[in-house]
């Protein structure tokens, strides 16, 4: 007897179905794992824009503070320091200290500097910008990332999409509290200021109006615990919470979970002269453009430590120890698409897509024995090992499972005969013209493999394409298609030949055509 | 079981004209009704949002959109029963951006006081994503027409390829029709149905265009449409079987797969018996009416055949060293 290395091949199909394909259904410790999406387990899957131009106005403002703090170290004397949209404006009072304040500018990067007689324009150069608005970005990223993972989710995803939004998905959020906290901690700008309270005016805060303030110098900031209580602080931060190294949960006298943090070394200088200078006057701390205190300065205050007190719960106070020690979003977000499925309807919309693909595989199979006798438990068989080899390469593959992808198998099992169909229908011609029944198997085969290979390689190219151009669910329904329509290729070709191979002797010898192959009857041979 | 009668050659073409009739009346009636009609786009494509909501009783409807009423946001929601008594979904062209308050938020809030409910999924598209899904989707769509017309060519004959795009126009026309017709929505599972309907659609004609080619080669027969009388019926009672399987299976999809997956099983459902249909009696009666002539492609054929005798010739004699 020949070698029969179809069915060593069907063998090893089989196996390697079977092993690769156990983790994902047995949900093991060990192997690769079919990833559910979001639509089949639930959870968050949210598609972020930045606004990438506020980051250059915090970037102008964060130059503002620079030249406050420089030429309050110094003793330079200079008049209304402000910032506009894109640049920080000031007059010089004494011109002796061009060349001092000149210094300042050479050190700082990415900045232009117009000079008319004693008053200076500073601006961001193009490329500044530029970078800027991409550094905000990958920013986001990192810090909404950092976040994340600390919140303690179970994989969640962060990942830059085209050229300046944010993928987030976060699986296994189980209620939508839980969503809701989520989405707090990616969103919250956490941009941490330390602001001089504007002592003078202090006092007429409810007179004034935003551009009165403005004006001034000023601007006016809500209190974050009294409604309607008013702040007055200068516009220009003392510094803001890029200098932070830590965030922590701490209690306070009366055990109530106050938020501590500390400065770096250069934070802790600007920090130290402002509160030295300051002695009995008020330092307001702003949280997201919110004033949390503003208690008076008794003293100078070294070490580079404070502390945030609110009305936090352990929770609350939590996610915002997280928020300010991943860092401030450069850039506020927003969001462009959002898809958020309950865990409930994932589970409702699994059973609906099992229970189509067992009752439409049911019914082929019925089917199939029904019109081919046991040519159809061949082809059947050849199906069942083609669903394993799809579950398996797709657990190798790392790939995520979606409802469209659950779609995609069952329309796959109705594709997948298909092969076996054509090929029976060619043997059962040959049986018909009168052809010995090994050669009329073997013709079957041969002459079925070139229309099979055309079409599934005109199919295998739509699938490409369909991957290429689709987004996320798409994306998973064409793969899900293309690795069925290859491992149908070796399961309907190879695998059911190695079978018939097999049996060769017992359908020579026994005849029975319809048994074997639904025929009512044949010409003999 | 056999369905056919083994040797009998249908003479498919002979009442060619009935179907062509059929099949030009139904494209261009469905053509009509989606200019007509349109499409009802889902989110996917035009933006919005779309939130599904579960009562723990049955959902009371009409308190529903009166609550609905009050928000600027909801002004033009729709809200229909979805796949129970229990379930609604809300469709708003209205979308939200914030990230820490957004539209399935505000659902909740609004909702507060109709009952015991739950929010089970919130879709939302900002207008921007819509356009470019858009583009991307018909991009997809011609590009693989272009890709079936080139494999199409180089296997067969641009005439058949060309054949072959116009059934695969025809039915997808006709499917859509349907999808219009019926106000099923239009989103992003549909482009992956219609896509597959596509894939679908080519390979069965392909199957009958090997048979084609097969008799051309084979056999001496000169008379192109007995030729395809022949390929059709031979191939009539796989293409029959193959279109009962798929049925099937898109047929549970259909069932079980409920309103969340209806606007890829719908268009499918179409698209089968439509695809089948054109491949038994449109497409390869297409190729007579492109001009394609047996006589031509064998001459070709002899040719290429000839040539390649040649080349081994040569070849054998340059390895044999005779040159």
């Amino acid at each position: 007897m020949k070698f029969n290395y179809r069915i060593i091949i069907f063998a090893i199909s089989i196996i390697f179905a079977i092993v690769y394909s156990v983790p994902s259904i047995f949900q093991t410790k060990w192997g690769p794992k079919v990833t559910l999406g979001l639509d089949l387990q639930g959870g968050l899957h949210l598609l972020l824009g930045v606004k990438t131009d506020e980051a250059v106005v915090s970037r102008v403002k964060s130059i503002a503070s620079s030249v406050k703090h420089y030429t309050e170290h110094n003793e330079i004397l200079v008049d209304s320091l402000g910032v506009t949209a894109s640049t920080v404006e000031f007059t010089l009072l004494d011109h002796d200290d061009a060349k001092n304040i000149s210094k300042l500018f050479a050190d700082m990067k990415g900045v232009k500097v117009d000079i008319k007689g004693d008053s200076y324009t500073v601006s961001l150069t193009p490329e500044e910008i530029a970078k800027t608005k991409q550094q905000a970005v990958t920013q986001a990223i990192e810090t909404i990332r950092n976040r994340l993972d600390q919140f303690g989710l179970s994989e969640p995803v962060v990942a830059r999409q085209g050229q300046d939004n944010i993928l987030v998905e976060l699986p296994g959020i189980k209620t939508q509290a839980e969503e809701q906290r989520a989405r707090e901690l990616i969103s919250r700008s956490a941009k941490l200021e330390l602001m001089a309270v504007d002592e003078g005016r202090g006092a007429r805060v409810s007179t004034l109006t935003p551009l009165d303030a403005s004006n001034m110098g000023d601007e006016i900031l809500p209190d974050a615990q009294m409604e309607g209580v008013k702040h007055l602080v200068h516009e220009i931060p003392i510094l803001d919470g890029g200098m932070l190294t830590d965030a922590r949960v701490e209690f306070d006298k009366n055990n109530r979970p106050v938020i501590s943090f500390t400065l770096n070394s250069e934070g802790a200088q600007i920090f130290g002269d402002f509160t030295a200078k300051n002695v009995g006057n008020h330092l307001a701390i702003v949280l997201d453009g919110k004033v949390y205190s503003a208690p008076v300065i008794n003293e100078r205050i070294g070490g580079g430590s404070g502390q945030i007190s609110g009305n936090y719960t352990m929770e609350g106070a939590q996610d915002l120890a997280i928020a300010l020690r991943s860092g401030a979003l450069l850039a506020p977000i927003y969001v462009m698409e959002k898809r958020s499925v309950g865990p409930s309807l994932g589970a409702d919309s699994i059973h609906a897509s099992l229970l189509a693909l067992v009752s439409g595989f049911g019914l082929v199979v019925l089917f199939m024995i029904f019109y081919y006798g046991l040519a159809g438990v061949i082809a059947n068989l050849a199906v069942v090992v083609n669903l394993f080899i799809i579950l398996a390469l797709m657990s190798l593959m790392g790939a995520t499972l979606t409802l469209p992808g659950m779609a995609g198998i069952v329309l796959h099992i109705g594709l997948a005969v298909d092969a076996n169909i054509i090929i029976n229908e060619r043997i059962r011609e040959g049986f018909r013209a009168g052809i010995p029944t090994r050669r009329a198997i073997a013709e079957g085969y041969s002459k079925a493999m070139r229309a099979i290979l055309d079409s599934n390689i005109t199919q295998l190219l739509a699938c490409t394409i369909l991957y290429v151009y689709g987004t996320g669910a798409i994306k998973g329904f064409a793969v899900t298609l293309s690795t069925g329509l290859l491992a149908s290729m070796l399961t309907a070709i190879v695998c059911s030949y190695g079978i018939y191979e097999l049996f060769m002797h017992r359908i020579e010898e026994s005849k029975n055509y319809t048994l074997w192959f639904g025929m009512s009857r044949r010409k003999e041979a | 079981m056999e369905l056919f009668k083994e040797d009998k050659v249908y003479n498919f073409l002979g009442k060619g004209k009935i179907f062509f009739v059929a099949s030009f009346i139904l494209f261009f009636l469905a053509i009509a009704i989606v200019a007509t009609k349109g499409f009802s786009f889902g989110i996917d494509f035009t933006g919005g949002s779309v939130v599904q909501v579960k009562y723990t009783q049955a959902a009371p409807i009409d308190k529903i959109r009166e609550s609905l009423q009050k928000s600027k946001l909801f002004e033009h929601a729709m809200v229909t029963e979805f796949g129970s008594v229990q379930e609604v979904v809300i469709k708003t062209p209205s979308s939200t951006v914030g990230v820490n308050n957004d539209i399935g938020d505000m659902t909740k809030e609004i909702l507060k006081g109709t009952g015991d409910f739950e929010i089970r999924r919130v879709d939302m598209v900002g207008p921007q994503v819509g356009g470019e899904l858009r583009v991307k989707g018909l991009t997809a769509f011609l590009l693989t027409l272009m890709a079936i017309m080139a494999t199409v060519t180089f296997r067969y004959e641009w005439r058949f390829a060309l054949a072959a795009i116009i059934a695969i126009v025809h039915d997808i026309v006709i499917t859509f029709g349907f999808v219009s017709y019926f106000g099923v929505d239009f989103n992003i599972e549909s482009v992956a149905a219609l896509l597959m309907i596509l894939g679908y659609s080519i390979h069965d004609t392909i199957i009958v265009y090997d048979r084609v080619r097969e008799y051309i080669e084979e056999s001496k027969e000169t008379d192109f449409v007995q030729i395809i009388n022949e390929a059709v019926s031979r191939t009539q009672s796989r293409t029959t079987l193959t279109s009962l399987t798929v049925f099937f299976v898109v047929l549970t999809l259909f069932i079980f797969g409920g309103d969340i997956m209806m606007s890829f099983s719908f268009p499918m459902l179409i698209g089968v018996i439509v695809g089948t249909y054109s491949s038994i009696f449109v497409a390869a009666q297409l190729v007579v009416w492109t001009g394609f002539s047996v006589a031509d492609y064998r001459q070709r054929m002899a040719e290429k055949v000839k040539m390649h005798a040649e080349k081994e010739k040569m070849r054998s004699q340059f390895e044999g060293g005779v040159v």
